[in-house]
């Protein structure tokens, strides 16, 4: 740390602040990558680099729990550098990496390559999640003991759940061991087969193999089972369905160490999204009916879903220009992640400090954090990011700089422009020009 | 044939889902005077001189490819067959290579047979062309729900009011899908018959209207009022899935024997779409009998077909 004081004033804006209770206009003062001073407007003293925050919300950094960065082995879809930049243009400072790479990364070797990779890109901060099992196969444990040493804030196989429940509750055991939860994707794959969507009256129309609510709600109540039989923290997600929602109301009403999680596409989009056979819509859990996607609004708002992530999965656009049978599973999402939450607040689904608070506070709770992480008390890391509300911007393949491009929101014009996002005070991204104003986006 | 009679159909026949009741009478009435082509010596009109057909079929097909074509050529169209079978993807080009490729090839009108479900729309998204759907997964197959809604009208006089019983694989079936559209579009009422692991969920929301499709377990009881039975072809193959116990069961229960046919209406027609497996999903003497109308229905799929190609050709007007 310098021997001089680094200061930053940021005036004029709006802070939210579910942890410490605050939604109100207030300044604050950082000095060496720290919360210094919370105050009233015009209320902070001394001088020094002033950001002006007048007309923005000002918001601690969000942890985005679930991304698929596809370096190592995929950089054809997306590198970590433009990962962890789209994820500081969004106002996400800290972002868990999943395991699905080539190679797995279940050693320290491939999550040390994942972080010097994303230290070079010196944006948002990057976590890799360990493997739960060697090569993600459900077969041996990883070396959980070692991954949670070196900083891994969970383990998981992604988006293979283990096939066997004796394989699992040994995991869950062992992971508890070193302290780690597990994050699992919920999936009864037998009974998933080869469906591409949501089964139901527009998978029969479509003529696509449907996979059932049950596929998932089958996976949810196994592991909400194993959670209470080993007292390892479960975190499931993304969840997406009205009965997935009833099984974790009353397992965490029981005391049963597990959490939810899900995606903004979840709570925005229905099965009807597929009507035209639109790839980009293909994802893992599918888009769901109505009814799951009001049952789900309810949970994320109750707290029941305690965590919004982003479940970023980029492909590469040939990949996804094939018949929706062939394209592959997964939606792009970071670079729309803090937008359409906060289409959620305008729509009013979500309050705006519920919001921050699934994408703060939740992930906080689930995984730990940092001493301070997600809030913007005195003393907590100046992680946090300066947004515009009302500003507007199209999602464009130019907005998305050419990559990620495989989202559902395509040509959608959503809320909510990052105009500063810091880490530990520093920037680490800032709009180069003032923000299109509302109504100027432009056509398609 | 008149050809000022050509109407406005919109450039792709994707399914019947799309295709209104009005369109769908006029493709039948237009097929009605193809009908008579196919009698004549010189079987040829010069409706399509100077136009280009593809049949473009990923899945093998030799009645339905066949059909197309020589449809085509009964209209003076040129016809170019690519069978591409399954294994153009493994190979490396992409559905949207082919469509390039074509696009590059000036083809007026291509028609397509894919094991992918969407694999038409994705094709008729970007190809200038027209594209007609030849059966597309488990989608639709809107030239043999035409086929066997000319069929009927031509046997029974009309279609409105009857009585239609489809048995078989409905989840997987393209057929009953479009049969079940076009048929509630003209008024008939669909009862589907078949184990409950072969009925898909929602599948009455596909109906023209609420009402109009009822679903059943039990072959007798369902067929005391039928004016039509349609059992499906029993894909032998999905045997291995948990879809039904064998064939041998199979037909016990669902298979349309002389016996069953009797119990419907008075000179009930049968009907199945091709290729049959005799004595399993129909018994050999109902599909030889006289209230058959298997062989009229690959008749009328040449008309039927030309109808489509003659409106879906568009453009130059012939």
């Amino acid at each position: 740390m310098s021997a001089l004081q680094h200061t930053v004033r940021i005036v004029g804006g709006h802070l939210v602040d579910p942890a410490a209770g605050i939604d109100a206009p207030r300044d604050l003062l950082i000095v060496d990558g720290r919360v210094a001073m919370v105050a009233e407007p015009g209320r902070l003293p001394g001088h020094g680099a002033t950001l002006d925050a007048a007309g923005c919300h000002v918001l601690p950094g969000f942890t985005d729990t679930q991304a698929h960065l596809r370096e190592p082995g995929y950089e054809y879809k997306e590198t970590i550098a433009q990962a962890a930049g789209d994820a500081a243009r969004g106002g996400i400072t800290r972002l868990f990496a999943m395991p699905n790479t080539n190679p797995v990364a279940d050693s320290l070797a491939v999550c040390e390559l994942v972080r010097a990779k994303a230290r070079a890109a010196g944006a948002a901060h990057v976590l890799p999640v360990g493997a739960l099992t060697r090569g993600m196969a459900g077969e041996v444990l990883s070396e959980m003991g070692e991954l949670a040493r070196s900083g891994c804030p969970a383990v998981s196989d992604a988006w293979v759940p283990v096939d066997s429940s004796q394989m699992m509750r040994r995991a869950l055991e062992y992971a508890r061991g070193v302290g780690l939860p597990v994050i699992t994707v919920p999936q009864d794959l037998g009974l998933s087969g080869k469906g591409v969507m949501h089964e139901g009256a527009v998978s029969t129309r479509l003529g696509l193999s449907g996979i059932p609510a049950a596929s998932e709600e089958i996976s949810v109540a196994r592991d909400i089972a194993l959670a209470e039989l080993t007292g390892c923290r479960v975190h499931i997600s993304p969840v997406s369905t009205a009965g997935s929602v009833r099984l974790l109301g009353d397992a965490i009403r029981r005391g049963v160490p597990v959490s939810a999680g899900t995606a903004p596409h979840y709570l925005l989009l229905t099965d009807a999204f597929l009507e035209g056979y639109d790839t980009n819509g293909k994802v893992y859990p599918p888009l769901r009916s109505d009814a799951d996607v009001r049952a789900l609004r309810e949970a994320v708002a109750d707290g029941t879903v305690a965590v919004i992530a982003s479940c970023h999965a980029p492909h590469a656009e040939f990949e996804k220009q094939v018949e929706f049978d062939h394209a592959p599973f997964g939606v792009a999402a970071l670079a729309t992640a803090l937008s359409l939450t906060l289409l959620l607040v305008e729509e009013g689904i979500l309050d705006l400090p519920t919001a921050v608070a699934r994408w703060t506070v939740g992930p906080g709770q689930v995984f730990g954090a940092p001493a301070g992480a997600g809030t913007l008390a005195e003393g907590a890391p100046a992680d946090l990011s300066v947004v515009d509300l009302g500003a507007r911007w199209q999602v464009t393949r130019a907005a998305l700089s050419g990559h990620g491009l495989n989202t559902p929101f395509l040509g959608h014009t959503l809320p909510g422009r990052v105009r500063h996002t810091l880490i530990g005070g520093q920037a680490v991204f800032a709009a180069e020009a003032p923000p299109v104003a509302a109504g100027l986006g432009g056509g398609a | 044939m008149n050809a000022a009679t050509r109407i406005a159909v919109g450039k792709d026949l994707l399914g019947l889902a799309d295709v209104s009741a009005d369109t769908i009478t006029t493709l039948l009435n237009t097929a009605e005077s193809f009908l008579e082509v196919g009698t004549r010596t010189v079987k040829k009109v010069p409706a399509l001189r100077g136009k280009t057909v593809v049949n473009l079929f990923f899945e093998p097909s030799t009645r339905t490819r066949t059909s197309f074509e020589l449809a085509a050529k009964r209209l003076s169209a040129d016809v170019l067959n690519i069978n591409l079978g399954v294994s153009s993807v493994v190979k490396g080009e992409t559905l949207l290579d082919t469509a390039r490729t074509i696009q590059a090839m000036s083809v007026d009108t291509v028609v397509i047979r894919h094991a992918a479900s969407g694999a038409p729309k994705m094709l008729a998204d970007v190809l200038p062309s027209h594209v007609i759907n030849a059966g597309d997964g488990a989608h639709e197959h809107p030239t043999q729900g035409l086929l066997d809604l000319f069929t009927i009208r031509r046997a029974r006089g009309c279609v409105a009011g009857l009585k239609v019983v489809i048995v078989g694989d409905i989840a997987h079936s393209r057929v009953a899908r479009s049969n079940l559209i076009g048929l509630t579009k003209l008024g008939a009422h669909v009862h589907l018959v078949a184990p409950p692991t072969m009925i898909p969920v929602g599948i009455a929301a596909l109906a023209s209207a609420p009402g109009t499709v009822t679903i059943g377990n039990d072959l007798d009881q369902a067929l005391a009022d039928a004016d039509v039975v349609m059992p499906l072809r029993l894909q032998l193959e999905r045997q291995g899935a948990p879809l039904f116990p064998g064939k041998r069961e199979y037909a016990h229960l669902f298979g349309l024997t002389p016996a069953r046919l009797a119990a419907a209406r008075a000179g009930a027609l049968a009907m199945h779409p091709g290729p049959i497996n005799r004595g399993v999903e129909i018994d050999a003497t109902v599909a030889d009998g006289d209230q058959s109308a298997i062989l009229d229905q690959v008749t009328n799929g040449v008309a039927v077909r030309m109808a489509v190609l003659f409106h879906y050709s568009g453009g130059g007007g012939a």
